[in-house]
């Protein structure tokens, strides 16, 4: 774990976005502090006003505060996504460790159900579901854990799977320790790493999704603000003021770039070998050796 | 001699990779009969691919057999290691795998003494352990990847024997170490069992080792076990497989 | 006999923290000759040959000398840019690995693969190179090249895997096979028939050989010279036999007798059956 934070700490860019990401928190949690208007108090005379010293960001077609708006924005998308993230992966990870760790019928029941989740497409699931449940954050939130869990289950299902096959875990058995003590000393502490790869990876694509439910109109209503809906309320006046798409655009696409990124440089941190700059296949050597396939000589 | 174990008629295959669907199976074991007598060390050899680590995995109760019994003192092999908490233990082949990386070498020993609820005065004992298979009290805080290959499977050889057990299946335990260190960790093999009296099983698939250590050897071949010889009587061996690897030890004089 | 390879105070230093791996090492391989290397992990034994051969990592810098004398040039190993040495590996030292399961590509026919190679080094054609392929595992006393050129990587066992790279290697016509720890990762009964194939790659071909393993007895049989390694130094250079029957460094002396002792009850037991028998 030691090495894991010093190489994390050498990566500028993962300590750049980790920044970038905490900072945006942060801002977004105390948004009622320093937010310089309410988010939700219209003021038609002032619309659609450029960037100003008094509006930061300008002002809407109703002439709310943009930047106030960005800043409570933030507090809905983020926290609503990271939740999400938060409930999936709680469900991929208990049902993950069950199917990994007893196989047998245990498993082939989960993975049966995962697979019947998983046979629809989850855009129209959660569009179902929307449908079915009736717009709103909470159900566009239960439509999304529905929709992925499956996923989820079967991602860490594999990872478990890799880690039964270590001998530690053979040894582990065989000396009597208990099932709660191999899945939570060694399933877990070594899963960790690729679980929060997973993790944060996956905030980025929720973000996305909501943000994507919140335009089409399914989730957030007005006049709560939240980026998606800016953008969704910015498309109907997008031939007169196009700069109205800037700050929602830009917020929804930094925050989502930023969680790739960091989801990157864990990854890359957990196993340095994937950044290695050139491939060292172990079978080139093969052709090193007899000189086969001259491009693949690499060294 | 009491029995300590008794295997009858044990068959075990896998479904063919790739091929699910056809319901084909590879037999790996096709009727294993072997009796394992307390206080002996029995020696189990065969080629990759004859069934022996399979055979070994049934016996820890890591798998299930198809048909055929595993008996401890007439206990199936998951009741016996619940009921004698830490009285089995095992060395494998593999030793950088066979220690969980994240954790430092006391915390590796310590994890069965915990699991068999000896949980008093842990640290006194690991340091006891430290000196019996002959490792420095330095080495306690370090993480595997730090060790090398033979310090490595000596701290295995600890955790393995922390519980006092009566039991240790040694997989493939020195085939990965230098020749120079092999014949050391045999021998520690040696001492410790006739100081703590355990029972071995060694699979191993060289016949040198083997006949170091071990009472009884057992040639395992296709699936079946072809020919059992005493130590003492390599020699004698009438089957034509075990006459082929005894043949192929190449001779070591000076 | 010729002097095939001479190689002069070879010197390996790590350039990220200026650490010798290997000092000061001269050694040399005569004509169809055998040296072993022995010694243990860590000791420095199979960085010799990666760096003799140029395929040691970017930041290792190998200093010395290695004076190769193929028929019909002398070269510097050690001097010789990439593209040269790309010439000269496969070609006149072909060099065998400990895992020849990760050696091959595991996504294509042995067969095919033995092909290619041959298709590009030796200017032979697809069918030519087929025909030598399964020649050169017939040498290797495999009872059906034909069935072996066919299988994938995978369909093999360790030995079996063994003995094509080393066909691949001889069908190349080397004047030198370095064969790296070739069979410490197979079972006894197959390290025993791998070790009769070098005897006979000796005795037939008359291709010198480098043969490091770790374990005595095999390098006993093979060697005529001997080399042995401790911390990324020569301990003791000389005459196998005279080594075997009189070590001069303690080191030496130490792995003979692990060997020894190793190998002890099984002889015994061994002896004991031809008194009785």
């Amino acid at each position: 774990m030691a090495e894991f934070w010093n190489r994390f700490k050498n990566d500028r860019l993962a300590m750049g976005v980790s920044f970038f990401l905490l900072m945006v928190i942060s801002l977004a949690i105390l948004a009622p502090l320093l937010a310089p208007y309410d988010p939700t108090a219209q003021n038609i005379i002032n619309k659609f006003q450029g960037p100003s010293l008094t509006h930061w960001f300008g002002t809407d077609q109703l002439g709310r505060d943009v930047l106030s708006r960005i800043l409570y924005g933030g507090r809905i998308t983020i926290l609503v996504s990271v939740l999400t993230m938060v409930v999936t992966i709680l469900i991929g990870t208990v049902l993950g460790v069950i199917a990994g760790y007893f196989r047998g019928w245990v498993d082939d029941v989960i993975m049966r159900i995962c697979d019947i989740m998983l046979s629809f497409p989850s855009e129209v699931l959660i569009l179902a579901i929307v449908g079915i449940l009736g717009m709103g954050i909470t159900n566009i939130v239960l439509a999304t854990v529905i929709a992925k869990w499956a996923w989820y289950v079967r991602m860490i299902r594999s990872i478990v799977i890799a880690f039964m096959d270590s001998n530690y875990i053979r040894f582990a058995k065989v000396a009597g320790c208990s099932t709660w003590h191999i899945v939570r000393k060694h399933l877990l502490v070594g899963a960790i790493g690729e679980i929060a790869v997973l993790a944060t990876l996956d905030t980025a694509a929720i973000i996305l999704n909501i943000s994507a439910l919140s335009f089409l109109g399914l989730g957030v209503q007005p006049p709560t603000a939240e980026w998606g809906m800016m953008l969704n309320e910015a498309k109907n006046v997008m031939t007169t003021n196009p700069g109205q798409m800037l700050a929602p655009g830009m917020a929804i696409f930094m925050v989502v770039a930023a969680f790739n990124f960091l989801g990157d440089s864990i990854q890359v941190a957990l196993n340095p070998k994937i950044n290695k700059g050139f491939s060292t296949k172990r079978y080139s050597l093969f052709s090193a050796l007899f000189g086969r396939r001259k491009k693949a000589v690499t060294q | 001699m009491a029995k300590l174990l008794e295997i009858k008629d044990l068959e075990k295959s896998y479904l063919k990779v790739g091929v699910n669907f056809s319901g084909s199976r590879v037999k790996i074991l096709n009727g294993v009969n072997l009796t394992i007598e307390a206080g002996t060390c029995v020696g189990l050899i065969g080629e990759s691919g004859s069934g022996k680590s399979t055979l070994a995995r049934l016996i820890m109760g890591l798998e299930k057999p198809d048909r055929g019994s595993i008996l401890f003192e007439g206990l199936p092999a998951k009741q016996w290691i619940k009921n004698n908490k830490g009285k089995m233990s095992v060395v494998f082949q593999d030793y950088m795998a066979s220690v969980n990386p994240r954790y430092t070498v006391v915390e590796a020993i310590a994890e069965p003494l915990y699991a068999s609820g000896a949980g008093k005065d842990v640290d006194r004992h690991i340091e006891k352990l430290l000196v019996k298979v002959g490792l420095e009290q330095a080495i306690k805080n370090r993480y595997p990847h730090e060790l090398s290959g033979g310090q490595l499977q000596r701290v295995c050889i600890a955790r393995a024997i922390a519980t006092n057990p009566r039991f240790i299946v040694l997989d493939e335990a020195i085939s990965s170490l230098d020749v120079s260190v092999q014949s050391q960790i045999l021998k520690l093999l040696h001492q410790l069992r006739v100081e703590m009296n355990i029972t071995y099983l060694f699979v191993a698939h060289d016949l040198q080792a083997v006949s170091h250590l071990c009472n009884k050897i057992l040639f395992l071949y296709q699936g079946k076990i072809v020919e059992e010889l005493q130590s003492g009587e390599l020699a004698m061996a009438k089957n034509q497989y075990a006459k082929d690897l005894l043949a192929s030890v190449i001779p070591f004089e000076v | 006999m010729r002097v095939l390879l001479d190689v002069r105070n070879l010197t390996v230093t790590d350039l990220r923290d200026q650490d010798e791996i290997i000092h000061d090492v001269s050694f040399s391989v005569a004509e169809n000759s055998c040296l072993g290397i022995v010694g243990e992990s860590g000791s420095g034994k199979s960085m010799i040959t990666r760096a003799l051969l140029g395929i040691t990592n970017p930041w290792l810098k190998s200093q010395g000398a290695a004076v190769f004398k193929s028929q019909d040039s002398e070269r510097d190993l050690l001097r010789e840019d990439e593209n040269s040495m790309r010439e000269i590996r496969g070609k006149q030292i072909a060099m065998i690995l400990q895992d020849a399961m990760s050696a091959f590509d595991p996504i294509a026919k042995i067969g095919d693969q033995m092909v290619e190679t041959f298709v590009e080094n030796k200017n032979l054609s697809k069918k030519q190179s087929l025909a030598l392929a399964k020649e050169a595992l017939g040498l290797m006393n495999i009872h059906d090249p034909k069935q072996v050129v066919k299988k994938y990587p995978h369909q093999l066992s360790g030995g079996m895997l063994q003995r094509c790279m080393i066909a691949t290697a001889l069908a190349m016509e080397p004047d030198l096979i370095i064969a790296d720890e070739p069979t410490t990762a197979l079972d006894s009964i197959n390290q025993g028939q791998v070790v009769e194939e070098f005897k006979m790659i000796r005795q037939k071909m008359g291709t010198a050989l480098i043969f490091i393993s770790h374990d005595l007895g095999v390098v006993k049989y093979l060697s005529d010279r001997l080399l042995v390694m401790k911390d990324g130094a020569a301990v003791e250079y000389g005459d196998a036999g005279d080594i075997f029957r009189n070590p001069q460094h303690a080191y030496t002396k130490y792995l003979i007798d692990t060997r020894l002792e190793l190998t002890e009850s099984f002889k015994k037991a061994m002896r004991k059956g031809d008194h009785n028998g």
